[in-house]
């Protein structure tokens, strides 16, 4: 996937990514017009298909919202780099099925508006406004079986109908 | 090799002798929790996993408490869902308003978790049970939705911090202070991933409430869990409120830790976590002066009855300054009766305070207490990030109920031993 990145800074929490004022609702779409409101208000009058959110370390810190990366998924973001991700956003953005790569090589490399070019199945960045190549940190085994099975609930669906 | 309390609790949830850092295991659950903003998710979730009835319908516990009273039309709908979904499955334990609390001062307060359970729930702070001895821990709602459809979860073993607390506590000096004190030494992502795990002697002498306000906050430091060794305060807290059915863990002499932070807290004075981030940690001398808008006294962090009572013996007699308000919010209904026996609302309320039903309300910016632009707050919640309060440009200081109270009193950011009559 190619597209242009988007640069946020370290710690970015969900309460920026999703205000807890726009929590009543969990159409993806209505969360989607006020996603990284609190970091950036242009952001999701701005963001265009395929773009590439870029950030330090932590992202996704804060509260357990699952809003969080569906708001970034649903704004059309294909895929979020950062040096690293918090505990319960790292999760629910493979379950939710939205893209998320570590590498801190790649997030300091990268300026706003820089086209990017990624690889999910290698972990490869290249970002080509610069002539830089980044590899990320590998998925662990468990998650990539959990990305094979097409996200959690198939996973879990599969495993229910086993049962029966 | 010796285990660590959150080690044994996760072997004995996985049916394993052992489990170390790092490993993928497949837990069982003692109790997944959700509320009326993350249920919703959960509830559609479950319905496209395919599945049809929970696991245990003594085990799911579902508490409509950020929202409500329904602040709004769709908050009513949302909170309409999780009712439905909760006498569809004939939950045991579906709280309504008016018999409901914020969640993690309501489930310690009924004994619908103790030590030695695994619990999870789809809120950041369901890490506050570790004061019990238990492993708890924050997901999202995919998660939920698995847990209440199969009543197990895959967790990654945490990595193993070790804090150790020492000496005696300055007057005014409380849990929050340790848990601010904690974060503020090792960051917002100090804890990423890993277990923090309290003890020494100070710890020892912590009260349940003290111990329920430092787990809250694990999650602020990016920990996986908090957790408390059990002991006799435990005991004491837990009986009368749960028969049994609970284990009492302990950390093996020869557990491994990643780390090991030492504090002594003898020289502590009440600590404050400025805009906006609570790792932004300074003593309240230093902040002195600072003019509030609003003051506010509630949430999972410090809702308690103990938090209530420390709050009112610094307001009783006194007046909220012109110029501020003051919030006053019970975290539950039991709460709540108790305050209104022993006069602490009579306190609040002659001062000039405003005394809310139990709700998560102002903590995240939902209802009750929502500050406009440029408007500062000090707070007994748990995070200060950018906005959480309210508008963008708001901006909310961190604190223990005693500086909270005193502040409302004077109207700027002031140590309690400034108002309190001497």
């Amino acid at each position: 996937m190619k597209g242009t990145a988007w640069r946020f800074g370290d710690d970015v929490d969900t309460d920026a990514i999703i205000p807890a004022r726009y929590l009543n609702t969990i159409d993806p779409q209505e969360l989607a017009r006020h996603c990284m409101e609190d970091a950036d208000v242009t952001f999701a009058e701005r963001v265009r298909p395929g773009d590439i959110i870029v950030a330090g370390k932590n992202f996704g810190c804060g509260s357990s919202r699952e809003h969080a990366p569906l708001a970034i998924k649903a704004a059309g973001v294909a895929c979020v780099i950062a040096a690293g991700f918090a505990r319960i956003f790292y999760r629910n953005a493979f379950n939710i099925g939205l893209p998320i790569l570590e590498s801190p090589e790649a997030a300091a490399g990268t300026q706003a508006g820089d086209e990017l070019e990624v690889d999910l199945a290698s972990g490869e960045i290249r970002n080509l406004t610069r002539g830089t190549a980044f590899k990320a940190h590998p998925i662990p085994p468990f998650m990539q079986e959990l990305i094979k099975d097409g996200g959690l609930i198939e996973h879990v669906a599969r495993r229910l109908k086993g049962r029966a | 090799m010796g285990m660590t309390i959150t080690e044994k609790i996760l072997a004995a949830h996985s049916g394993m002798a052992e489990v170390v850092p790092g490993e993928i295991i497949n837990a069982r659950v003692d109790i997944a929790l959700g509320n009326d903003i993350t249920a919703p998710l959960a509830i559609q979730a479950f319905g496209e996993i395919g599945a049809t009835t929970v696991f245990d319908k003594n085990k799911v516990i579902l508490v409509p408490d950020h929202f409500t009273p329904n602040k709004d039309i769709q908050s009513a709908e949302q909170c309409r869902v999780m009712r439905a979904f909760a006498r569809e499955q004939q939950l045991t334990h579906y709280f309504e308003v008016g018999r409901m609390g914020i969640e993690h001062a309501l489930l310690p307060e009924l004994g619908l978790v103790g030590p030695g359970y695994l619990v999870i729930g789809a809120d950041s702070h369901t890490c506050t049970y570790g004061a019990l001895g238990a492993f708890a821990t924050g997901v999202g709602s995919t998660d939920l939705a698995a847990a209440m459809a199969t009543g197990e979860i895959w967790l990654r073993v945490p990595e193993q911090i070790k804090f150790v607390f020492s000496g005696k506590l300055l007057p005014w000096v409380n849990g929050k202070d340790l848990i601010l004190h904690t974060i503020g030494a090792i960051g917002v992502d100090g804890a990423l991933y890993k277990t923090m795990e309290f003890t020494g002697e100070t710890i020892r002498h912590l009260d349940m409430s003290g111990r329920l306000t430092m787990a809250n906050m694990a999650i602020e430091a990016g920990g996986k869990n908090g957790i408390f060794p059990p002991d006799e305060i435990t005991e004491a807290y837990v009986r009368g409120r749960m028969e049994t059915g609970y284990t009492l863990y302990q950390s093996d002499q020869d557990a491994r830790y990643a780390k090991v932070h030492e504090y002594d807290c003898s020289q502590i004075e009440p600590q404050v976590a400025c805009p906006s981030s609570p790792a932004k940690v300074a003593g309240v001398r230093s902040l002195s002066g600072i003019a509030i808008d609003q003051a506010v006294i509630g949430s999972c962090t410090n809702g308690r009855l103990e938090d209530l009572r420390i709050a009112a013996h610094i307001i009783k007699g006194k007046k909220v300054a012109p110029d501020c308000r003051l919030l006053v919010i019970p975290a539950t209904q039991q709460i709540y009766l108790q305050a209104l026996r022993e006069g602490l609302l009579e306190a609040f309320v002659e001062a000039g305070a405003a005394v809310s039903t139990p709700t998560c309300g102002p903590c995240l910016g939902g209802h009750m207490g929502v500050l406009g632009a440029g408007e500062v707050a000090i707070a007994t919640t748990n995070r200060n990030f950018v906005g959480r309060m309210g508008h963008p440009t708001s901006q909310v200081y961190l604190a223990n109920p005693a500086v909270a109270a005193a502040s409302a009193i004077k109207g700027t950011i002031c140590h309690p031993e400034e108002v309190v009559d001497k």
